[in-house]
This record gives C-alpha cells, sequence and structure tokens, in this order.
C-alpha cells in the first residue's frame, strides 16, 4: 500500500474489516437461521450450533472492530450512517444480543420450552442482520438523501426501496448458503448431505438474486474494476456450487467464501471515491476526503494496525485449525441431554 | 422530552447496565485462571472444580456484559453523531485500537478455553484465561483513556477549519494523567468486586444445608461419608475464599491509595466536580469539612442535620489539612469568564456549569459507602469461616451476608461512574463541548425513544433471565470432580465425546 493515500489507505482497512465479517458471520449466520431446517430432532441441533460454538464470537468482533474504525479515521461516515440507519441498526443490535445470548444461554435451561424460546431468538437473530445489512450497503453503495450538512433526511422506509430490498434478499440467500456449506464441511453423518444438498438449491437461488442485484449495482454505480470483482463473485459462487453438487466440500466452502469476499470488495470498489453516496446531490456525497480523521489519527492507526492485523488473522486461523474437526452426533455429550429431559 | 434527554437517559441505562458485569468479567477472569493455574500446580482436585463452576458464572456473566457492549460503540453514533464528528479524530483511535488488540483476543481466546478442554494442553488451556485476562485489561486501558480524554482533554489541536478537535500527541492521550489513577481505580475496584463475589458465594455454599454444611439424617446409613464430603467441601470453599481474600485485599488497598489520588487530580482539573462531590458552595480558604451524612436540602439552602469531618475535604482535595478548597460560586463565575465569554464557539452553550449537586453528592457518598460496606462484610464472612471452624457446620445467615457482598460492591461501582459522569456536566468533553451541543441532529425524538424503551425493556428481561440462571448455577455447587481429558498425552481419545458443547 505504499505510495498510497492514507485515507485511501483507510477505506482499504475497513473494507477488508467489513469483508472479513460477511464472510466469516455470513456462516454463522447461515447456520442459525437454518436450525429449522436441518436439523431433525436435539442432537442435530446441538451439532448444528456446536459447528459455530468456538468461533461465532471471534466472527462478530470483525464487526465491531469495522465500526470502530471507521468512528476512527472516518469519524464523518460512522456519525452520518450510524444516526442515519438509525432503526435498522436498532434492530441488528437487538438481533445481535438476541443470538449471541442464545448461544451461551441455550444449553443452560431444562425445559423444552426454553430452548424453543432461545431457538427463536437465534433463528430471528440471524435471519434480521442477514437481511438489514444487505439493505444497508446496498443503500451506502446505491446513496440514500443525505444534505449538505452530511445529515441523512429520509426515513426507514426510504431504505426500504428496492435495490435496498433486493440487496437484503442477496445476502439473506449468500449467507443462509454459506452456512448450509459450512454444516457440509464441519459435520457428519446423514446430516452433512442434507446440507450439502441444501447448499446446492440454496446456491441457486443466491446466485440467481446476487447476480440480478450486483448487475444492477454496476448499472448505478460501477466502474471496470467493481465489474470485474463482481463477476468473478458470479463465477466462483457458480464454481462452489458446482464443486458442492460433486461431493468437494472444501471447495464448495472455498467458492461461497470467495463469492462473498468478491461481491462485498465490489460494492466498496463502487463505492469508492465515495464512502456514502447522497442520492440528494453528488456534491453532499461523503468521500474518503471530507469524511476523514486527520494524517496524524491517521497514521497512529495505521501503525496499530500493521502490528495488530497479522497477529489477529494468525490466532484466529489457529483457533479454526484447533477446531477442525467435523462434529457428529455422536460426539454431543449425552449426560447433557438427560439432563435436559 | 427534548432528544438530549432522552439520549442522556439512554446513556445512562445502557452504560450503567453494562457496567454491572465488567467488573465482574475483568476480576473473574483473573480468579478463575488463578483457580486453573492451582490446579496444574497442586493437582488438587478441589482446584479444578473451582475453576469449572466459577468459569461457569463467569460465563453467564460475560454474555450480556458482551451483547450490551455492542450497543455502547454503536449508540456513539446512533445518539450522538456531533459528538462523534468533533471528537471521533482523538476518541475513535482508542476505540478502534481497542476493538482490533482486545476484542480479538478475548473473543478467541475464550472460545478456545470453553471448547479446549479436550483439544488443548493443559498447560496452553491455562495459558488461554490469562490471555483473556490480559485482553480485558487492555480493553479496560483504551477505554478508560478514551473516557479520561472526555474529563481532561489533552494531546490535541482544536481544527479552526474542520471545527473539530485533532489528535496531536497520541501517547498523551495514553498517559494522560487522569487516565493512569483512573486505569488502576477501576481496575482494582473490578478484583475488589469479583474477590467479593467469589466470597459471597462459597460463603453461601460454605453454609448451605444442602452443601458445605449438610448434615445427614439420624438413620442415614452413610452418614461418616456424608459428614465428610460436607467437610471437605466446606475446605474447597476456604481455599477459594483465601485466594480471592487476596485478591480483595490487594483491590481493596489499591482502590483507597488509587481513589486519594484521583480526588487529588479532580480538584485540580475539574474543581467543579470536586465542589459538587460535597456541596460546597462556597470557598474554603483552609481546612474544609467532609460532611458523611447531610439531612436537609444539599443545594446547602439548608442544612438540618449533618455530620461533618473537620478538614477531611481539605486532604481530600489537596494533600494537606490546611488546604483551600474552591466552592460551587466561585467556580461558577470563573468558568464562566473562560468558557462562556466566546459567543463565536460553535460548541459552547451558555450554561451554568454546575452539575445536578444531589446527585453528585451523594452517588459519591454511595460509592464509598458501599464499596466500605462490602469490605467489611467480606472481612466478617472470612473471620466466621476461618480454619478453626472448619471442622463444624457454618449458620446459613453467613450465606446471606455472603450474597449480599456482590450486591453492594456492584453497586459501587455504579455510584463511581455515575458520580465521575454527571460530576462532569454540562460538559461532555470537558472544557470543549457541552453534553446539549453532541446530540444527534438529524434522529427524531421518537426514533430515540423507540430506542430507550426497546432497550430497556430487554434489558430488564435479560437482567431477570440472568439472575435466574446465576442462582440456579449457584444453588447447584461444583460438580463432582471428573479428571479431564489430557490432549496432550498418548491415550487421549480425539474421536470421544466433546468435553463441553451448547
Amino acid at each position: 500500500m505504499l505510495g498510497m493515500e492514507l485515507t485511501t489507505v483507510w477505506f482499504v482497512i475497513i473494507a477488508f474489516l467489513w469483508i472479513g465479517y460477511f464472510a466469516l458471520e455470513g456462516f454463522d449466520f447461515g447456520v442459525g437461521m437454518l436450525v429449522p431446517v436441518l436439523a431433525r430432532d436435539e442432537t442435530e441441533r446441538r451439532v448444528l450450533i456446536n459447528t459455530v460454538g468456538p468461533v461465532w464470537d471471534g466472527n462478530e468482533v470483525w464487526l465491531l472492530v469495522a465500526g470502530g474504525a471507521t468512528f476512527a479515521a472516518f469519524p464523518e461516515w460512522y456519525a452520518t450512517l450510524f444516526s442515519g440507519y438509525y432503526l435498522p441498526l436498532l434492530l441488528i443490535l437487538v438481533a445481535l444480543i438476541l443470538r449471541n445470548l442464545a448461544f451461551e444461554y441455550r444449553h443452560k435451561g431444562d425445559t423444552q420450552q426454553w430452548r424453543d424460546r432461545w431457538d427463536l431468538a437465534l433463528i430471528g437473530g440471524s435471519f434480521v442482520p442477514a437481511v438489514l445489512w444487505g439493505v444497508a450497503f446496498a443503500n451506502i453503495v446505491g446513496g440514500s438523501p443525505i444534505d449538505a450538512d452530511k445529515e441523512f433526511t429520509g426515513t426507514l422506509f426510504t431504505l426500504l426501496n428496492p435495490h435496498g430490498l433486493l440487496g437484503g434478499l442477496t445476502t439473506l440467500l449468500l449467507f443462509a448458503t454459506h452456512g448450509a456449506m459450512f454444516v457440509a464441511l464441519k459435520t457428519d453423518g446423514d446430516i452433512r448431505h442434507r446440507a450439502r444438498a441444501l447448499a446446492v438449491r440454496l446456491g441457486i437461488a443466491a446466485a440467481v438474486v446476487a447476480v440480478v442485484f450486483l448487475a444492477w449495482t454496476q448499472a448505478r454505480t460501477g466502474d471496470t474494476s467493481s465489474a470485474v470483482a463482481f463477476v468473478a463473485a458470479a463465477l466462483v459462487l457458480v464454481g462452489g456450487i458446482g464443486a458442492a453438487s460433486a461431493g468437494r466440500e472444501g471447495w464448495a466452502f472455498l467458492g461461497t467464501f470467495l463469492a462473498i469476499v468478491l461481491a462485498v470488495a465490489g460494492l466498496f470498489l463502487a463505492l469508492f471515491p465515495d464512502v456514502m453516496v447522497s442520492s440528494t446531490s453528488p456534491a453532499f456525497s461523503l468521500t474518503t476526503t471530507n469524511a476523514a480523521a486527520s494524517p496524524y489519527s491517521l497514521t497512529v492507526m495505521t501503525w496499530a494496525a500493521a502490528i495488530f492485523t497479522p497477529l489477529v488473522i494468525g490466532y484466529q486461523s489457529w483457533t479454526y485449525w484447533v477446531f477442525r474437526k467435523r462434529i457428529s452426533t455422536h460426539h454431543i455429550p449425552t449426560a447433557d441431554l438427560a439432563d435436559a429431559r | 422530552m427534548e432528544l438530549v434527554d432522552i439520549a442522556r437517559w439512554q446513556f445512562g441505562i445502557v452504560t450503567v447496565y453494562h457496567f454491572l458485569f465488567v467488573p465482574l468479567t475483568i476480576g473473574l477472569t483473573l480468579i478463575v485462571a488463578l483457580f486453573e493455574t492451582f490446579w496444574l500446580r497442586t493437582k488438587d482436585p478441589a482446584y479444578l472444580r473451582l475453576t469449572k463452576f466459577f468459569g461457569k458464572l463467569f460465563l453467564i456473566n460475560f454474555a450480556l456484559g458482551l451483547v450490551t457492549g455492542i450497543v455502547q460503540e454503536f449508540q456513539f453514533g446512533m445518539n450522538w453523531s456531533d459528538y462523534s464528528r468533533f471528537v471521533g479524530d482523538v476518541f475513535g483511535a482508542p476505540l478502534a485500537i481497542e476493538g482490533l488488540l482486545a476484542f480479538f483476543l478475548e473473543s478467541t481466546f475464550l472460545g478456545l478455553w470453553i471448547f479446549g478442554w479436550d483439544k488443548l494442553p493443559r498447560l496452553v488451556h491455562a495459558a488461554c484465561m490469562w490471555i483473556v485476562h490480559l485482553g480485558v485489561l487492555a480493553s479496560s486501558w483504551f477505554i478508560l483513556a478514551a473516557n479520561s480524554w472526555m474529563q481532561h482533554p489533552v494531546g490535541y489541536r482544536f481544527d479552526e477549519e474542520s471545527g473539530r478537535a485533532e489528535l496531536t500527541d497520541f501517547a498523551a492521550v495514553m498517559f494522560n494523567k487522569v487516565q493512569l489513577v483512573t486505569f488502576p481505580h477501576v481496575v482494582l475496584a473490578a478484583y475488589l468486586t469479583a474477590g467479593a463475589f467469589v466470597i459471597g458465594v462459597s460463603a453461601w455454599l460454605y453454609a448451605s444445608k444442602k452443601h458445605g454444611s449438610r448434615v445427614p439424617g439420624e438413620d442415614d446409613p452413610d452418614a461418616a461419608e456424608v459428614l465428610e464430603t460436607a467437610r471437605s467441601d466446606r475446605a474447597m470453599y476456604r481455599k477459594a475464599m483465601r485466594i480471592s481474600a487476596v485478591v480483595m485485599l490487594v483491590g481493596g488497598i489499591g482502590v483507597v491509595v488509587s481513589g486519594d489520588v484521583q480526588g487529588k487530580i479532580m480538584t485540580e482539573v475539574q474543581p467543579m466536580k470536586m465542589a459538587a462531590a460535597e456541596a460546597l458552595y462556597e470557598t474554603e480558604e483552609s481546612c474544609a469539612p467532609f460532611s458523611v451524612f447531610t439531612i436537609g436540602t444539599p443545594d446547602g439552602t439548608e442544612e438540618k442535620f449533618a455530620v461533618t469531618v473537620p478538614c477531611l475535604l481539605s486532604f481530600l482535595g489537596t494533600g494537606s489539612f490546611d488546604g483551600e478548597v474552591k466552592g460551587i460560586n466561585e467556580l461558577r463565575e470563573t468558568y464562566r469568564e473562560t468558557y462562556g465569554a466566546d459567543p463565536g464557539a460553535a460548541y459552547y452553550t451558555a450554561s451554568e456549569y454546575v452539575p445536578n449537586i444531589p446527585v453528585t453528592y451523594w452517588t459519591f457518598r454511595w460509592m464509598m459507602g458501599f464499596g466500605a460496606l462490602g469490605g467489611a462484610g467480606a472481612v466478617l464472612v472470612l473471620w466466621l469461616t476461618r480454619r478453626s471452624r472448619e471442622e463444624k457446620v457454618a449458620p446459613a445467615w453467613i450465606g446471606r451476608v455472603g450474597i449480599g457482598l456482590p450486591v453492594v460492591m456492584v453497586l459501587a461501582n455504579s455510584m463511581g461512574w455515575i458520580f465521575t459522569e454527571m460530576g462532569r456536566q454540562p460538559w461532555v468533553v470537558f472544557g470543549l463541548m457541552t453534553t446539549e451541543s453532541g446530540v444527534s441532529p438529524g434522529v427524531s425524538v421518537t426514533e430515540a425513544l423507540i430506542s430507550v424503551i426497546t432497550l430497556t425493556s430487554l434489558y430488564a428481561v435479560l437482567f431477570v433471565i440472568e439472575m435466574k440462571l446465576l442462582a440456579k448455577t449457584v444453588r447447584k455447587g461444583p460438580e463432582e470432580f471428573v479428571e479431564p481429558p489430557d490432549p496432550g498425552s498418548k491415550d487421549h481419545d480425539p474421536d470421544a465425546q466433546l468435553n463441553f458443547a451448547y
């Protein structure tokens, strides 16, 4: 990144953090949503939840760091986005609270009712952000009403426009596919095969919707680089689906992983050099320059990021290595189950 | 109701709520790491049972601390967007670095600790909890540096063109003198709180008729065995209490010493807050008294009855019994001269520069009072469960005192924060920006109300659930000792059932 403007460097870092967030938490959203679809009994539900058990929290930190980095590197972007997209963000907050607690508390109760309620929290809490993040990003890139004072002037319903809703549907289907691919990769036995079959069906739907959404976005604000990323995203997604139907789960998961990486990267490429497009007037758009922090502040953070990001990637990868084994029903402690009845 | 009031209520509610769980998280990571380390060193099964038991309680508590922390990061932008625009250049950096350096560390290594019993060699497993503790300490450092900057802005300049504060010296922000004393105060108070929690819970189990103090029925054939188990359980709870007593002692001494230094720094950098802490209206040139208790109106107009300690306020504020402590009235004039005479500054609003005196007066006292009460209670419980009494069962009231300990300690923490944040008012960043001018101009009162009502009701429900889970886990007590899998050994079966599963 030598020779690049610091503001551009930070645009890239923030894009990287969001890409990491969606590529990682995307599959644990997917697993959460698919609990009622894929699991046939309590043991299978627990198999599903335990595939993401050790990693969902680390995945979510990508969001917190993306938020913090936006606050620090582009205070105006953070302020406009969070105060403007107020109600969707509130909904996302509530959803995240509920699903996180579902992971932690679900197994602590002894009644079926307790488990059923936390299942609802997990499913709803995964579904809502999976949709709303797509809506939010479609609006960030496609444009939403922002005035000369960098204030968002719309409402919740401004954001729920056709392009935004299609964005939400795209992330929903992509994350659901990603989750199914992850389950196929991380489990064994019957559930593994069901997950793989479902991943193929969901994947086809996701591919169709994503192609329409990305083409629409490309037509609105894209350039050559975003077009390349979008086409590549579509290709790897199709490749992933092909790998899944051929029974190659590792390649299949890599396919959806890269499809999400490339699609989100494409959105950021289409966005650059804006950080939030104003549909009111292009002159009011927030950009990497007019929303940025001072050069000194950016320098300090660049050092912090340069030192700690490789470390984080190192130990997070190590976690995935430690928990690399497939989980199947016979791994679930039965004593707990007896306890539950 | 104005937007600023709603936004302040929300900030108060969600922040105080978040901080109910934070001190236990900070302190329990240390105590659980200590238990596990003691187990590794002594192979005494009691320490492993304690590790798992308090680990479980820690996780229930941590879950709520974590989810309410996400709200904290979002609400600066949601409700306080003008504040965020104004301070982001300075305040954002510690927040971002906190996430990168601390949150990743905490979440990743906690995941490894929870699920890693049958995957990691024992030494590595114990190290994970120590790393989590380092993570929470790092987290505390950065977030307190950000808060200390709001109390005493340093290392920045006001940029006329952009109309915002800009960072000029990161090290100055990290080692702000307010930060250097706030960090030990908050972290050691957390040790104190967690120590009180472990002592309290252990005392309850020690005195419980179902656990440490159970006695066999008259014709119970296993009477001898029941008595022996109860006795060895009491020994285990004493071990927990002894380790926590050390943590508490370190925390307690540290809190008093750091609090004392804090008072002096506060008198220097935020004299109004110190005056408000005592509701001192007129400047005392020497030997200012400290009132322990007042009946009457604390706004200073009428005092019916007060217990005062002569010269103590002078000592708290200046370190000398005949030091001068400025009163609210004089300070108000000084503040008006300093800040009020500049109508061109966009971020100042004409104001009284006086915080809410009854709130600051009482929270300051309740902070110290609850802290002292908790400390005294812990000493009492420790005395009543001393070694020479270990042979005997204990009366149940000891357990009830024990359960009260963490409650008063957590309240002391809350009072400290309410004091320090309310005492800064009307400023959000002292001397630079008022709270009123920090709210989001684009957010409607309806939106803000939806937010505060949603979060408050959700939090209330979650509080009930959490308390029930904690109570249920405590009542059940530590599980029997089972030798945990040892992934470092040759006969470890990697395909066995998961040692821990959601």
